[in-house]
């Protein structure tokens, strides 16, 4: 029988610097990686499709990819899509917190209780959407 | 939020998510922004650089950026000079830990003892580098 590559997705978060939101796409796509979904996930970091080379930019021709964006700038999506291939789902911090935008009203750098339970919820969203993917594919 | 003023630097880090050396090049930054040059530096997201952000694409070609990579790819200072921003230093976080062989940060997410020391010591060089930018 042909050994097949294993079915994974491929999750690809803004881990944007300058405001909280990027700090909980970062954490909450690292809890998919390590606890949430480890076996049926894998990522990439999102500046490689630029400074990489035609592998990292053939990253969403070999899995399919969720993207994960902290605010709506949507520089995860708009750099997939444009470097890499249409990502099968988007998810957007801001749209479960229905803040207007991404401001540095606090540091990014540690998050408190309130922001690491939403990145928990973010996560539970990233599974949802891994699992959405998986099934369409079998 | 954003540096408009001459005589600011732009610290970049590279925020890599696959290994513990990104989460040290984004600690250190936060620590040389918020802590050690306070007021005379900011950072932003390298992703805005990526998707191509009008407004950040001015940002780092009008003021002097330092790159923080945690890997020898250098996806950081490669993206800034892709961008046409003024590079002005960059640094890795691998050759800091070859300097301390005996810190071994491990974790990604949220970073260990050793990550925290290897980002303390990373961001006291980017400090220093901030100072002599700004003399010139």
């Amino acid at each position: 029988m042909v050994d097949l590559p294993e079915k994974k997705v491929g999750v690809i978060s803004c881990s944007g610097e300058g405001c909280v939101e990027g700090t909980i796409s970062r954490v909450a796509t690292r809890l998919v990686l390590e606890k949430v979904r480890p076996e049926e996930t894998v990522t990439i970091c999102l500046p490689l499709f630029l400074a990489g080379g035609g592998e990292e930019r053939a990253f969403a021709k070999y899995y399919p990819t969720i993207t994960v964006d902290g605010c709506d700038k949507l520089c995860a999506k708009v750099g997939t899509e444009r470097y890499s291939g249409k990502p099968a789902g988007s998810i957007v911090v801001t749209d479960l917190t229905k803040s207007p935008g991404c401001f540095r009203v606090r540091s990014p750098r540690k998050l408190d209780s309130k922001s690491l339970a939403l990145a928990e919820k973010v996560a539970e969203r990233i599974a949802l959407e891994v699992d959405e993917v998986l099934e369409h594919r079998r | 939020m954003k540096a408009t003023k001459q005589k600011r630097a732009v610290v970049i880090p590279c925020s890599g998510i696959g290994k513990a050396l990104g989460s040290v090049s984004r600690e250190a930054t936060y620590e040389v922004v918020e802590n050690l040059r306070k007021g005379v530096t900011d950072t932003t997201c390298l992703a805005l650089i990526v998707s191509g952000d009008e407004e950040t694409l001015q940002l780092v070609k009008n003021n002097r950026c330092i790159a923080v990579d945690g890997c020898p790819l250098q996806c950081a200072a490669k993206n800034v000079k892709l961008a046409g921003g003024d590079l002005a230093a960059s640094f890795r976080v691998v050759d800091t830990l070859r300097e301390n062989r005996h810190l071994k940060p491990k974790s990604v997410t949220f970073l260990d003892h050793d990550g925290q020391e290897l980002a303390n010591l990373l961001a006291e060089q980017v400090a220093e580098k901030v100072d002599e930018l700004l003399r010139k």
